[in-house]
């Protein structure tokens, strides 16, 4: 009896300082960056053995949730909170949360069409239409227009959406909500919908998985997801008309005019966005940072990784499909980390 | 032998053929999911699987280490949670209690046992680690340990009951006390039976995935101590097969594989020991 | 009656007729009241944890009162939450799963229990409890990469040409929805059933069997007329505990059911369910309503569960006390 009371005692007290030398940062949030994050994150644990970032990629709404019940260090979000949001972190904490842009990026629609190999156009009214569950096959004319050429089954169009709260959700609702009014007025834009029709996939990883897996599929997904699982995805129309296929230069085109007028609390929409280069579903994602930190350790680690984000960070964006942030953002960002106590 | 006999007999022989068919199939749904196991995970199952840790996404050479060793420290405090409940819980329901407390105490015990285990996940989150403002190994070993109580009592007390009388009059009437009783005479007798439950208890929420989504969430790295986030082999298994990456999906195999080899032996363990066909050192 | 004494620290079988200070110096009553903590510590945790559902789901209590099973609207921008489509997805999933397990279930346990010699019984109930104990993830992982595929390219198109003309079989065929994730919870609650209806087939009296062989039944007559509608009730047992195991399982269903709140005819729709919304959103619920209404889910699951438990086990004990009773006539 005794022996065994000793043992569990010493396994408690092994487990209780095992690796108790670095600090564990916890964050989590968007999947949209998280091919972008899990990269950084290990990159910087390389260079600073004794922080751990541990980053966990259960959407944003989750990101936006956990960060406000203050279960987690820091948050992540590609849907900006809203001011109800805000306001509820700022009573619940008595300081309020602060948005860092780190990366821009695609929203790309993905598809999984039996026989057709190229990429389709999309026009504003055929995806606000699928989406709605008005356009149901894939020979519709509002499809086959935009892509003489391209031989369309005539196969019923199986949507798919995200099943948890997502700023990639957020992302896509706001740009059909700015070029469709039905959209705007039936569905709205949120992290999460109430979507008319659709599959519900878990995270970008389960919408890219359920395209992948489910004939005349049609999903979206931030570009990476689509490239490194080899599925095409199509050109999107934007305001000025022109077809643009997602692209780093395409989304910092995108980026380029609110990067002059950058609010000060970093909370912009790029939807949708005017030039004639400019892919109309991109985004910033932001990571959401306590003003106040009890912590002052795990306060000054985060606001080394931040300043290596932007900096260092931003060469490992290009490799992932991801757009390095406007050189403007960036001098305005470091300034804002000062704000963090 | 009339026509309505032999109809009669060829129905019976019919019908008995297909339930024997019934059990082959639900037996062979068994090796089938372990053949296929052992056939995917099997060549899945590397050394960096058991060494390394999870790789950026998209990268191979991963592993899922800090998962394997996540998963030892949750079950290790859900042992250290559940089984000392159950065992002293069992020995007061089989020594000292009148029958109204023991069945108010077996009841809420059946009732925590059928609570389904989402429900147990979203008990421990508001339970602890909303108040404690982190999720954390520890929510995670507390919820695996509720789900461990109920089967541990429920069993120990049916072993300790089933001691003969005879060993307990024994012991009283050379002069020991109760407490000494059950210590030195009935819990040693009922010991295989208390170690059967107590392994049966810890094979059913070594696969549990649930309650550790709300609790343990997940870490990509180690996990210090007992107060952080940690990966645990259920979870990674779930996370890793619903993404589109097929690296992932190998090793979410291998951990499949892994996950059940583990509960399967300790499940045959247990039995074995319990019919006295392994011999536990004492 | 003897006086005791209470100045004697014999030995007394009964620990009543001692002093309470011997009972205090030789042990026994700090040792009672320690294994009483621990047991009314099992208690204070269940009655702790339906307290925190009751209070968790207060929000939508008061605001949606019974209309939250009424309604089928799941919109969270809106603040609309409706229970239908999940416990719809429940049920349906469930009702599949029993009647694929069912049939296959009590006929692989007859033949356990009536037909096979001893030794095959017990080596295939070894392994049939093996089955029971896969946890649910990894039914999941198998029916993501097995099951799943295989509805989607052959078992639902087959489906559909030949029966679908009924509106259970109509619509695109996903590989995901309210079918697979009941072939999936068929597997997992087959052992249940096979082993509780295996043990009261057991417990049904030699005589009875022998009576309607020597009455020149055969041997399946003498099991079916006889010995399954004696055993009927712990049958029903097994059953209900089949079903409220199907009810309460998270991580098989989420993988392959499609994750979409939906209420149709269709067995090829993608569904939700309870459990899996839980699983699914509750880490992401922001604003309170959205979360109770979660946890008011959970409440009914547990609820639900509850009963069936109940009911189950209290069938399987008439049943074998049945047994017991009409073989001592």
């Amino acid at each position: 009896m005794k022996r065994i009371a000793a043992f569990l005692l010493v396994a408690l007290a092994i487990g209780a300082v095992w690796a108790q030398g670095a600090l564990s940062i916890n964050g989590a949030g968007a999947t949209f960056p998280y091919p972008m994050y899990s990269k950084w994150f290990d990159e910087y644990h390389k260079k600073n053995a004794n922080i751990q970032i541990n980053y966990q990629s259960i959407g944003s709404g989750g990101g936006i949730k956990q960060v406000t019940e203050g279960t987690v260090d820091f948050g992540a979000t590609d849907g900006p909170m809203n001011d109800e949001q805000l306001k509820a972190y700022q009573d619940k904490h008595g300081s309020p949360v602060l948005h860092f842009p780190t990366v821009l990026g695609a929203v790309v629609p993905t598809y999984n069409i039996t026989g057709v190999d190229a990429t389709l156009n999309f026009t504003p009214e055929a995806l606000a239409g699928i989406y709605l569950g008005k356009i149901t096959k894939w020979n519709d004319p509002a499809i086959a227009n935009a892509n003489k050429g391209v031989k369309l089954p005539a196969e019923d169009i199986v949507v798919v959406h995200r099943a948890d709260g997502s700023g990639t959700t957020y992302c896509w609702t706001d740009y059909l909500s700015k070029v469709s009014d039905e959209w705007k007025t039936k569905v709205n834009k949120g992290t999460s919908v109430n979507w008319p029709v659709g599959l519900g996939g878990k995270g970008n990883e389960g919408v890219t998985g359920t395209v992948k897996n489910t004939p005349n599929s049609i999903g979206y997904v931030e570009l990476i997801y689509a490239e490194s699982n080899k599925i095409p995805y199509g050109t999107v129309q934007n305001s000025s008309g022109v077809f643009v296929k997602a692209s780093l230069a395409a989304v910092s085109a995108a980026a380029a005019g609110a990067a002059k007028e950058m609010p000060d609390d970093f909370r912009v929409s790029i939807t949708n966005a005017p030039g004639k280069a400019s892919y109309p579903i991109s985004t910033f994602t932001w990571l959401l940072i306590p003003q106040k930190f009890a912590d002052a350790s795990k306060r000054d680690a985060l606001k080394g990784f931040l300043k290596w984000a932007l900096a260092d960070g931003q060469g490992y964006t290009e490799a992932l499909s991801y757009a390095k942030l406007p050189k403007e953002v960036v001098t305005k960002e470091l300034k804002a980390i000062d704000k963090i106590q | 032998m009339n026509g309505r006999l032999r109809w009669r007999k060829f129905v019976s022989n019919f019908m008995l053929t297909m339930t024997g068919l019934c059990a082959l199939i639900a037996v062979s749904v068994l090796f089938f999911i372990l053949g296929y196991l052992v056939f995917h995970g099997g060549a899945s199952i590397s050394w960096n699987f058991f060494t390394k840790l999870p790789a950026p996404v998209g990268e191979t050479g991963g592993g899922m280490a800090n998962a394997i060793l996540g998963s030892a420290k949750l079950l290790f405090l859900a042992s250290l949670f559940g089984v000392p409940i159950g065992f002293f819980g069992a020995i007061y329901l089989a020594e000292f209690s009148g029958s109204t407390t023991a069945f108010i105490v077996r009841y809420a015990a059946d009732l925590l046992n059928g609570v389904p285990s989402i429900v147990i996940g979203i008990f421990a989150y508001s339970l602890l680690v909303l108040p404690f403002k982190h999720f954390s190994t520890l929510a995670g070993g507390c919820a695996l340990g509720l789900m461990m109580i109920p089967i541990t009592l429920r069993s120990t007390e049916e072993f300790l009951r089933s001691v003969p009388g005879a060993l307990r009059e024994g012991a009283m009437a050379l002069g020991a006390s109760k407490w000494r009783t059950i210590a030195t005479v009935i819990v040693p007798a009922a010991y295989r039976g208390i170690l059967t439950a107590v392994l049966l208890a810890f094979a059913r929420v070594a696969g549990e995935t649930a309650p550790l989504l709300f609790t343990a969430f997940g870490n990509r790295f180690w996990s210090p101590g007992w107060n952080q986030p940690t990966a645990s082999l259920p979870v990674m298994i779930f996370t890793y097969a619903i993404a589109p990456y097929e690296d992932w999906h190998r090793q979410a195999w291998a951990a499949g594989l892994v996950l059940l080899g583990l509960i399967l032996v300790i499940n045959i363990v247990a039995r074995g020991i319990l019919s006295r066909g392994i011999s536990v050192p004492r | 009656m003897a006086t005791t004494s209470t100045t004697v620290p014999g030995p007394s079988p009964l620990s009543t007729s001692r002093s309470f200070l011997a009972r205090l110096r030789e042990g026994d009553e700090i040792a009672r009241l320690i294994t009483f903590l621990f047991a009314a510590s099992v208690v204070l945790l269940t009655v702790l944890l339906v307290f925190e559902l009751w209070q968790g789901s207060a929000l939508p209590r008061h605001k949606f009162g019974f209309e939250f099973f009424r309604t089928s609207t799941w919109d969270p921008i809106a603040d609309q939450f409706g229970a239908l489509p999940f416990i719809y997805g429940t049920l349906v999933t469930a009702a599949v799963a029993l009647i694929l397990a069912v049939p296959l279930g009590i006929g692989a346990a007859i033949f356990l229990a009536e037909l096979a010699p001893a030794r095959l019984s017990d080596t295939l109930e070894f392994f049939i409890d093996l089955l029971a104990a896969v946890p649910s993830v990894i039914y999941g992982l198998l029916g993501v990469f097995i099951v799943v595929p295989l509805m989607r390219l052959y078992i639902q198109p087959s489906l559909k040409s030949t029966l679908g003309f009924l509106p259970l079989f109509k619509g695109p065929a996903y590989g995901v929805g309210f079918l697979t994730a009941g072939v999936v919870l068929a597997i997992m609650v087959i052992p249940y059933i096979i082993s509780v209806s295996r043990e009261v087939l057991l417990s049904v009296p030699r005589d009875q069997r022998e009576a309607a062989l020597s009455l020149g039944a055969t041997r399946w007559e003498s099991t079916w007329k006889v010995v399954v509608p004696f055993a009927r009730t712990g049958i029903f047992g097994s059953i209900f505990l089949a079903l409220a195991r199907a009810l309460g399982e998270t991580m098989a269903v989420t993988m392959v059911i499609g994750n979409t709140p939906t209420i149709a005819a269709s067995l090829f729709s993608p569904g939700y369910s309870i459990a899996a919304v839980i699983a699914n959103e509750f880490t992401e619920a922001t604003g309170d309503l959205y979360l109770q209404s979660l946890i008011e889910l959970g409440l009914v699951l547990f609820l639900l569960t509850f009963i069936l438990n109940g009911a189950a086990r209290l069938l399987i004990v008439i049943t074998s006390q049945r047994g017991s009773g009409m073989g001592n006539a």
